[in-house]
């Protein structure tokens, strides 16, 4: 039937609905499992190969050798596109994404984030 | 009658991205319509002469906000062409997945914006309420919701699980359902159909003549879609309609548009159903043979054409976009003639232009002297700083003011 205020039933149960929109920041939004955020280093797992240097399209990561066969990774948030193409680059699965996604942030010095190699204790990271 | 020439844009409050119009009016009627592109040039082809193939895919898909993955599919497969890779048909089948689910986050968007045109915002809200269903499915899928990054050279880089599988069919249920009532809301409401019949009418030998691609072509009953004229990925394999009316003006593009995502819904099963086994990926090559390949692809707004020209080594020597805006603004001249001036924002939405992915020149003109020249990146800085300054706007003093306000805050 042509009628105008076709829409009009909709509208009105949806009074009665929740709404649609959730409450984030209030509520914490979660991501699936395979998203790609912040980029997490395995420095022990690092052979220097440079791949994920040579492949990132936006140039965030810096690898730098800091000992014998000791490699520490700078990312620079700024600048990745988080399209994870270094995880998928590297030989010996040293990167891995995480789906952490809040990384706003107001000082441009927090966007730079360094894993650093420790000699004989697991490795430690500090952002 | 006195003539009244009005530009709307570059910035403009009515305008979701900055493009110039010059609109030639007499009393309400538009006599007239000019438009001038070059606002959002991005330098994006000259970019991807200095990126690596790999970096190119990343870099392609951000031509478009919306149609990413169409940009790097068309991309990747003028790059596979020159280098003779075969690629798994898993691969094709995931490809043409995220394709289809593409279209159908895209199509819904349109049909939101469409009706906040015509100031039906209460569809525009339902229908953006429903797009979330697919751009959740995307984000499973692809780890994205937007630049979805699931194309590299040779396949793709994430395989679709059974659970995944079955989440796209649960979503593409509830889809399908509500797609059928905005059908019914299309083919019964009073309002949209009075609103948009004949408006924006394109005859078939316009659409013809001008060369007009996409829903926009289809909706003059012109059969013209790349996924059946020129079969890639899986499309040969599927079955599948080309929507066609003969409305000939905005309420047909909606009607081809609707039913465009029916036919997503039932190709996007049929993949699912027949989903091959096998790898996803194949052995691709970094350094690129000479050559030279054209990838065509059927985007939701139309056809879209890569040129990709290989030198040897690991970066393009050319690459040439013609996204499906270029392809349909043309038209828009013809459909705005002798038409009211309201008409003007639902004419264009109707195309569903994407002029980021249009712009691919900015050619800059003295105004007073008439003169053209080109201006190096050097050039241009210096000269955005002189010509600030002269207007008393020093931005290295004000970038430490604000550094010095942000420290004081500490």
């Amino acid at each position: 039937m042509i009628r105008p205020g076709k829409m009009i039933q909709q509208v009105l149960s949806s009074i009665f609905k929740k709404p649609a929109t959730t409450r984030y920041p209030y509520v914490k939004a979660s991501m699936p499992g395979h998203f790609r955020g912040k980029i997490k280093f395995n420095p022990e797992k690092c052979i220097g190969c440079m791949m994920c240097m040579r492949d990132c399209p936006s140039k965030a990561i810096t690898i730098k050798k800091v000992g014998d066969k000791k490699f520490e990774a700078e990312f620079d948030l700024g600048r990745c596109i988080y399209c994870a193409q270094c995880v998928d680059s590297c030989l010996k699965k040293a990167l891995e994404y995480t789906n952490e996604f809040e990384l706003a942030s107001l000082d441009r010095k927090k966007l730079k984030v360094t894993f650093h190699a420790e000699p004989d204790k697991g490795p430690e990271t500090k952002a | 009658m006195h003539k009244v020439i009005i530009p709307i844009g570059p910035q403009h409050p009515a305008l979701k991205e900055p493009e110039s119009f010059r609109v030639v009016l007499s009393g309400e009627k538009i006599l007239e319509f000019g438009y001038r592109l070059g606002y959002n040039h991005r330098g994006i082809e000259k970019a991807c002469e200095a990126r690596t193939y790999i970096q190119n895919i990343y870099l392609t898909e951000r031509i478009c906000g919306i149609c990413s993955h169409s940009h790097s599919s068309c991309f990747i497969q003028a790059v596979e062409e020159i280098a003779g890779l075969q690629v798994p048909r898993r691969a094709l089948y995931i490809r043409t997945i995220v394709a289809e689910l593409e279209r159908i986050h895209s199509h819904l968007l349109w049909l939101g914006v469409a009706g906040h045109e015509i100031g039906f915002d209460t569809l525009f809200m339902y229908s953006w309420r429903d797009r979330e269903v697919v751009m959740d499915l995307l984000a499973v899928i692809t780890g994205n919701r937007v630049n979805y990054g699931i194309n590299t050279v040779g396949g793709v880089r994430r395989d679709v699980t059974p659970e995944q599988a079955k989440e796209i069919l649960k979503g593409m249920d509830i889809l399908e359902d509500r797609t059928k009532y905005y059908a019914e809301i299309a083919t019964q409401e009073t309002t949209v159909i009075k609103r948009l019949s004949g408006v924006g009418i394109l005859s078939h030998d316009d659409a013809i003549r001008l060369g007009a691609v996409g829903p926009t072509a289809r909706a003059s009953d012109v059969r013209r879609d790349t996924r059946k004229d020129d079969p890639y990925a899986a499309y040969g394999e599927l079955d599948f309609k080309v929507i066609t009316d003969t409305h000939n003006d905005v309420y047909g593009r909606t009607i081809v548009r609707v039913g465009e995502l029916m036919e997503s819904y039932k190709m996007i099963r049929q993949l699912l159903k027949n989903l091959p086994d096998g790898p996803i990926t194949v052995k691709a090559p970094r350094r690129i043979p000479a050559g030279e390949a054209i990838g065509r692809y059927e985007a939701p707004r139309g056809e879209d054409v890569h040129y990709v020209k290989a030198n040897g080594t690991d970066k393009p020597e050319r690459v040439k976009v013609r996204a499906p805006t270029l392809a349909n603004i043309q038209a828009v001249s013809k459909m705005l003639e002798n038409r009211l001036l309201a008409d003007l924002p639902i004419i264009i939405a109707a195309i569903d232009p994407c002029f980021s992915c249009t712009d691919r020149l900015t050619a800059i003109k003295d105004v007073e002297g008439g003169a053209q020249g080109t201006m190096e990146w050097e050039d241009l800085h210096t000269y955005s700083i002189r010509w600030y300054r002269d207007r008393g706007i020093e931005f290295g003093a004000a970038n430490k003011k604000l550094s010095a306000m942000m420290e004081g805050k500490k």
